[in-house]
C-alpha cells in the first residue's frame, strides 16, 4: 500500500506474509480459540462486529500501561506521548482509507455519530424546507433516522431510491429522483443485509450533474473491512465508518471529510478541545478536525484503531478482497443447495461483500439462530437495523451469516451442515 | 442436540407453532391490541371479547418465531372463558416463571408450564413474553385495574 505519511510503529508482532492464509490469521485472534456449547466457535456475525487481533488488544493495553495522559495541552512527557500516538493514529487511518491529508479525518464514536454530526452541523446550516435528501431502500437505520429527525425539525424531504428484485439499486429510478432540489445524497457503500456493493462513484457523479452543489455522503462501514476503500476516488464529500467492524475496538469511528466541506461546517458539540479562544462575549473555534472533536477524545481506542489498520496493511486489503469474494462465492453456492432457503442480494460475488442473508420457509430466523448457536455457529437473526429493507423484501426478519478475514470455506460447510441439522431437529427434511 | 434445546423445543410447543389455536379473528372484539418486538420483528394481533369481567372469547394471530407463536396459542387456549382477575394472576405467574421465580401460592400454570424451558435462553424470553405483554396492554384498556 502507498502511504503518503510515515506509519508509526506499534511494535507489530504479526507476520502475515504475502500469501493470504486464513489459518495463520486465525492464530492472531485469541477469541477464536474459544469453545461455545462444547464446539469450536464458528463466528459468522462479523457485519455486526468483528473480533480483535492480538495486535489491537496489545496496543490498547500498552497505551494504558505506558502512555496514558490527556492530549493536546499537556507540557509533560506522557501528555506529549499520548498526543503523538493519537495524531499518529489519525495519520495511519487517514492513509488507510485514502484521505489526502490526516486533517481530513475526524474521530467519532462510530459511523452513526458521523452521520448525525453531518445532519446536525451541516444540515442545520445549509438545509431549508423543501430541500431533498436522497437515500436508498437498503440504508441502515443510522443513515435514515438522522435525516428523518432533520425533516421533522426543518421540513426537508427524505426521498428513497428503490432497489430491484435482485437487491441492486435501481439506477433508472435513482436518475429520476435526483434534481436541483437534491441537496444531499447519502448512500451505503455495501448493504449490511444484501451484501450489494453499490457503484457509488458513478451514482455520486450522476447526482452532481443533476444538482451541482449536492453533498455526497458515503457510509463505508461494511466495505472498509472487506476491500481497499479510497476516499478521494469515490467522489464523495464525506465518508463514515466504525472501528469495531474493521477489527478495531468499540467506541471509535471516523468521519472523513474534504477540506472544503470541513471549512463550510459549523461545530457539532461545543466544549474543550474544539475552541480557539473563549471569552465572556463568545468563542472562536479550532480548525478542523479538532473543531469536531469536543471534549477529551477516545484516545486509547483511536490509538488501537491505528494499530488495527497497521495490521490490516500487513494482511493486505487487496488479498482481503480476494478472500472475501471467494468466501461470498462459496457461501452462495453452498446455501443454494438447501432448497427451502431464499438467499438475498446479487448472484455475482464480484458485486458483493462477504455476507449472506437468508430466509428458510420452514424455520424462523430466531429458531435457526438459537439452534445454530448450540452447534457453535454464531449468526444474527432479525432486521439488522434496516427495517424498511426487511419490509421491501417482504419478511419480518432474516438470518445473516457474515464473514471476516479469519473465516474459512470449512466454516461455510459447518454453517450449511448446522442449518440442515436445525431443519431436521424441527421435523423438516434436511 | 442438547437437553436444554430439547427443553425449549418440546413437542407441545412445536405442535402449537404448526397449528396455532385461537387464531381466527373475532367478529366483534371489544378491544384489539397490536404487539411488536422491535428487536426481532415479531408481531401479533390480540383481540378480546369481555363480558361481566370474563374473557368470553379471544384471538391471537402471530407472525414470528416458534416460541412467540406457541406462546400466543397457549395463551389463547388457557384464557378463553377465564375471569379477567385470573388472567391477571396467570400473567404474573407466567412472567415469574420466565424470570426463574416461584409462582404465587396455589397458582396452577397448567399447559403454560411447557414454556418454562425458555428461561434458559435469555434472548428468547422476549419472544415468549410478547403475547402476554400485549395482553397486559389490552386488559388495561378493557378494564383498568
Amino acid at each position: 500500500m502507498s502511504v503518503s505519511f510515515p506509519l508509526p510503529s506499534f511494535n507489530c508482532r504479526v507476520d502475515c506474509g504475502k500469501d493470504f492464509d486464513a489459518a495463520r490469521i486465525r492464530a492472531d485472534f485469541p477469541v477464536l480459540a474459544r469453545q461455545v456449547h462444547g464446539r469450536p466457535i464458528v463466528y459468522l456475525d462479523n457485519a455486526a462486529t468483528t473480533q480483535k487481533p492480538r495486535h489491537t488488544i496489545a496496543a490498547l493495553v500498552e497505551y494504558y500501561e505506558r502512555h496514558n495522559a490527556n492530549v493536546h495541552r499537556g507540557i509533560h512527557t506522557l501528555a506529549e506521548e499520548a498526543t503523538d500516538l493519537y495524531e499518529q493514529a489519525r495519520r495511519c487511518v487517514a492513509a488507510f482509507v485514502g484521505a489526502h491529508r490526516p486533517e481530513e479525518l475526524v474521530f467519532t464514536r462510530n459511523a452513526t455519530e458521523g452521520l448525525n454530526l453531518l445532519a446536525y452541523a451541516w444540515g442545520r446550516a445549509h438545509l431549508a424546507a423543501g430541500d431533498e435528501v436522497l437515500i436508498s431502500e437498503m440504508e441502515h437505520h443510522s443513515n435514515i433516522v438522522p435525516w428523518q429527525m432533520l425533516a421533522a425539525e426543518r421540513g426537508i424531504v427524505v426521498r428513497w431510491a428503490p432497489i430491484d428484485d435482485e437487491g441492486r439499486l435501481d439506477r433508472a429510478a435513482f436518475r429520476r429522483l435526483v434534481s436541483p432540489r437534491t441537496k444531499v445524497v447519502s448512500l451505503i457503500h455495501a448493504s449490511n443485509v444484501l451484501g450489494t456493493i453499490n457503484p457509488v462513484a458513478e451514482l455520486f457523479a450522476e447526482a452532481r450533474s443533476a444538482s451541482p452543489g449536492v453533498l455526497a455522503v458515503l457510509d463505508a462501514t461494511q466495505t472498509v473491512p472487506q476491500m481497499p476503500v479510497r476516499f478521494r476516488e469515490l467522489g464523495c464529500d464525506a465518508m463514515v465508518f466504525s472501528g469495531h467492524k474493521m477489527y478495531g475496538p468499540t467506541g471509535i469511528g471516523c468521519l472523513v471529510l474534504t477540506e472544503a466541506l470541513a471549512e463550510a461546517m459549523p461545530p457539532f458539540l461545543g466544549g474543550g478541545e474544539m475552541i480557539d479562544r473563549v471569552t465572556q462575549d463568545g468563542s472562536t473555534f479550532a480548525r478542523p478536525p479538532h473543531r469536531f472533536e469536543a471534549g477529551t477524545p477516545n484516545i486509547a481506542d483511536a490509538v488501537a484503531l491505528g494499530a488495527t489498520v497497521e495490521y490490516l496493511d500487513l494482511v493486505g486489503m487487496d488479498s482481503v478482497r480476494i478472500h472475501s469474494e471467494c468466501l461470498a462465492e462459496y457461501a452462495l453456492e453452498q446455501l443454494a443447495r438447501i432448497p427451502s432457503l431464499t438467499v438475498y442480494g446479487p448472484r455475482d460475488p464480484r458485486e458483493r461483500v462477504a455476507l449472506a442473508s437468508f430466509y428458510d420457509r420452514d424455520v424462523h430466523p430466531h429458531d435457526l439462530a438459537t439452534i445454530l448457536d448450540r452447534q457453535g455457529v454464531a449468526v444474527r437473526a432479525g432486521h439488522h437495523c434496516a427495517m424498511p429493507l426487511a419490509r421491501r423484501l417482504g419478511v419480518p426478519a432474516t438470518a445473516r451469516a457474515s464473514f471476516g478475514i479469519y473465516n474459512t470455506r470449512d466454516e461455510v460447510d459447518l454453517l450449511v451442515q448446522a442449518i440442515r441439522h436445525a431443519r431436521e431437529y424441527l421435523g423438516h427434511v434436511a | 442436540m442438547s437437553l436444554e434445546l430439547d427443553d425449549l423445543y418440546r413437542e407441545v410447543i412445536l405442535d402449537h407453532y404448526r397449528t396455532p389455536r385461537g387464531a381466527s379473528p373475532l367478529p366483534h372484539p371489544d378491544v384489539r391490541e397490536e404487539g411488536f418486538n422491535p428487536l426481532c420483528g415479531d408481531e401479533l394481533t390480540l383481540e378480546l371479547q369481555v363480558e361481566a369481567g370474563v374473557i368470553r372469547d379471544l384471538s391471537v394471530r402471530s407472525r414470528g418465531c416458534s416460541i412467540s407463536v406457541a406462546s400466543g396459542s397457549l395463551l389463547a387456549e388457557a384464557l378463553r372463558g377465564k375471569p379477567v382477575a385470573e388472567a391477571r394472576r396467570l400473567l404474573a405467574g407466567f412472567k415469574a416463571m420466565l424470570a426463574g421465580q416461584a409462582p404465587a401460592d396455589g397458582l396452577e400454570m397448567g399447559d403454560l408450564e411447557v414454556l418454562g424451558g425458555v428461561k434458559n435462553f435469555p434472548v428468547r424470553i422476549k419472544c415468549a413474553l410478547l403475547p402476554w405483554t400485549t395482553l397486559e396492554q389490552a386488559l388495561s384498556r378493557v378494564e383498568p385495574t
